[in-house]
């Protein structure tokens, strides 16, 4: 029995959001008479941070604290639409719309402070710190909490604001088959370092290295949680997880987690990663996302540090033992590659 | 079937319910005395997201028949916090992101509660151990292990 080591690498060019476009989400943001504000979305915060990222978004463009901003992701029947949380459409997409609606609220916000301050809207400014005050002179200033009982109560205004992004459906050109599939790519590279036992067919994952690029990271730690976690998913796929042998007919596919395989806490191994950020041109403060790219590259990575590991290639997935062990047989033995 | 008077404690409170038998203690937290702290994520022991603490002792609240726990005292998440403040662990996994969908978090919560309460300064290979029995879908573990060390060495683990 040997056990081989092998490295791989793979790389992605990661279209953010549905290919081809005609994918649109919305947001309303609301003034509370408080001061403070409402996002309602509907698009939903499945614990990769939906929720903390849209709120930073509306504080950032409206200018006040991010605490006063509530962000409501709670139902498709009270919000407006979305198509969903998927694609890694997430920040681009619905981060785009609250832009669009914060800044709409903003401007009602500002003509309602104009008003109370008796100046023009053009001549004002937020501090970011919940006051509205005119530009160089910062004890001419108001509260955005005055300025919402002032709109509220006395000037009959609402400061709210509607927003949608829509990357326009693309066509196909029916001559050359041209279209325009995305308007905003990530990027991602990762290196695999694997451990194959050829008497087994076990694969260990050694370590990992990574590089991303995913515009502006509005959150680095939430970004940083989702690629820590996301690779673990990526592994997950390209070893473990699988419905066949019958998919898409469940009847004898896996029932539970004895069947269903998914990695423990003592599988994991130790995975350095770069984030390197390239604001995107049409991204809500210069944001792609990471989304769905964080599992990605791991696959065929981890394909590839089989192969160098024991010279065999497995093109199906899960890449189980079986599969390697009948793969070695087959070649009469496992061949290790150059390390590279 | 006639049904069965229980009375244990739950959470240092004492609690007295009605069970069927073969009621598991999972159901009679959750349906009978509304503790919603305890998931239920697979039903048969697979995925720790059910785990309490019973006599102190870490078991999947699932796999446990009502009964059994008779006269004991049963700890769930809804108890370690100390009143509006957070225990340790918790705000440990809070500062060190090691929940996202949050589905595992009580489990995975309760079962380091069970090591730190025996061994309050494990070694990493000590929590990997301590959390074995339970599955993390989002995560990839390891803000959750470095989330227990980090309440371990704050030194307030016992809180």
């Amino acid at each position: 029995m040997t056990r081989h080591r092998g490295r791989g690498i793979a790389s992605v060019n990661y279209p953010i959001g549905m290919n081809l476009g005609g994918d649109p989400s919305q947001a309303l943001v609301h003034s509370n008479p408080s001061g403070k504000f409402t996002v309602a979305l509907s698009s939903i915060d499945l614990g990769q941070g939906m929720k903390s990222v849209t709120r930073q978004i509306c504080a950032e463009t409206l200018g006040v604290p991010v605490e006063d901003v509530y962000v409501d992701t709670a139902d498709s029947d009270t919000g407006p639409h979305c198509m969903g949380s998927f694609a890694s459409r997430g920040t681009h997409r619905v981060g785009n719309a609250v832009m669009a609606a914060a800044r709409e609220a903003r401007g009602v916000m500002m003509e309602a402070a104009a008003e109370e301050l008796e100046v023009n809207a053009a001549d004002l400014e937020t501090d970011g710190r919940g006051n509205i005050h005119v530009k160089g002179a910062p004890h001419r200033s108001i509260s955005t909490k005055d300025v919402a009982i002032a709109a509220q109560f006395k000037q009959g205004k609402t400061i709210s604001g509607r927003g949608i992004f829509l990357v326009p459906l693309s066509d196909v050109d029916p001559e050359t088959g041209e279209m325009s599939p995305a308007t905003c790519y990530a990027h991602a590279c990762l290196v695999a370092e694997v451990e194959v036992d050829d008497e087994t067919g076990e694969v260990d994952m050694v370590r990992m290295d990574s590089a991303y690029e995913l515009g502006r990271a509005l959150n680095p730690r939430l970004v940083e949680q989702q690629l820590v976690g996301g690779a673990w998913m990526g592994v997950s796929h390209a070893l473990y997880e699988t419905p066949e042998p019958f998919y898409p007919e469940p009847v004898h596919g896996p029932r539970d987690f004895v069947e269903y395989l998914m990695p423990g806490p003592g599988d994991i191994c130790p995975h350095d990663i770069a984030v390197l950020e390239r604001p995107a041109p049409d991204g809500p403060f210069g944001a792609k996302g990471p989304g769905e790219m964080c599992a990605n590259p791991v696959l065929p990575a981890v394909a590839n540090a089989i192969f160098n590991a024991v010279g065999v290639r497995i093109d199906d997935l899960p890449i189980t033992p079986e599969k390697v062990l009948r793969a070695i047989k087959a070649q009469g033995g496992a061949r290790p590659q150059p390390r590279r | 079937m006639a049904k069965t008077a229980l009375q244990f404690l739950h959470n240092g409170r004492d609690v007295a319910i009605f069970v069927d038998g073969g009621t598991n203690l999972l159901v009679a937290l959750r349906e009978l005395i509304g503790d919603m702290t305890p998931k239920f994520g697979c039903g048969q022991g697979g995925c720790g997201t059910c785990s309490v603490l019973i006599d102190g002792e870490l078991h999947l609240s699932c796999l446990t028949l009502a009964e059994t726990v008779a006269g004991r005292s049963v700890e769930t998440l809804d108890g370690i916090k100390n009143g509006p403040n957070l225990h340790p662990l918790q705000r440990a996994f809070a500062d060190n992101f090691a929940a996202q969908c949050g589905y595992c978090t009580p489990g995975m919560l309760m079962a380091a509660k069970a090591l730190l309460d025996r061994n309050p300064q494990p070694s990493r290979a000590e929590v990997v151990e301590a959390i074995s029995g339970n599955i993390c879908r989002c995560t990839g573990y390891e803000p959750i292990i470095n989330a227990v060390l980090a309440a371990a060495s704050g030194g307030r683990a016992r809180a």
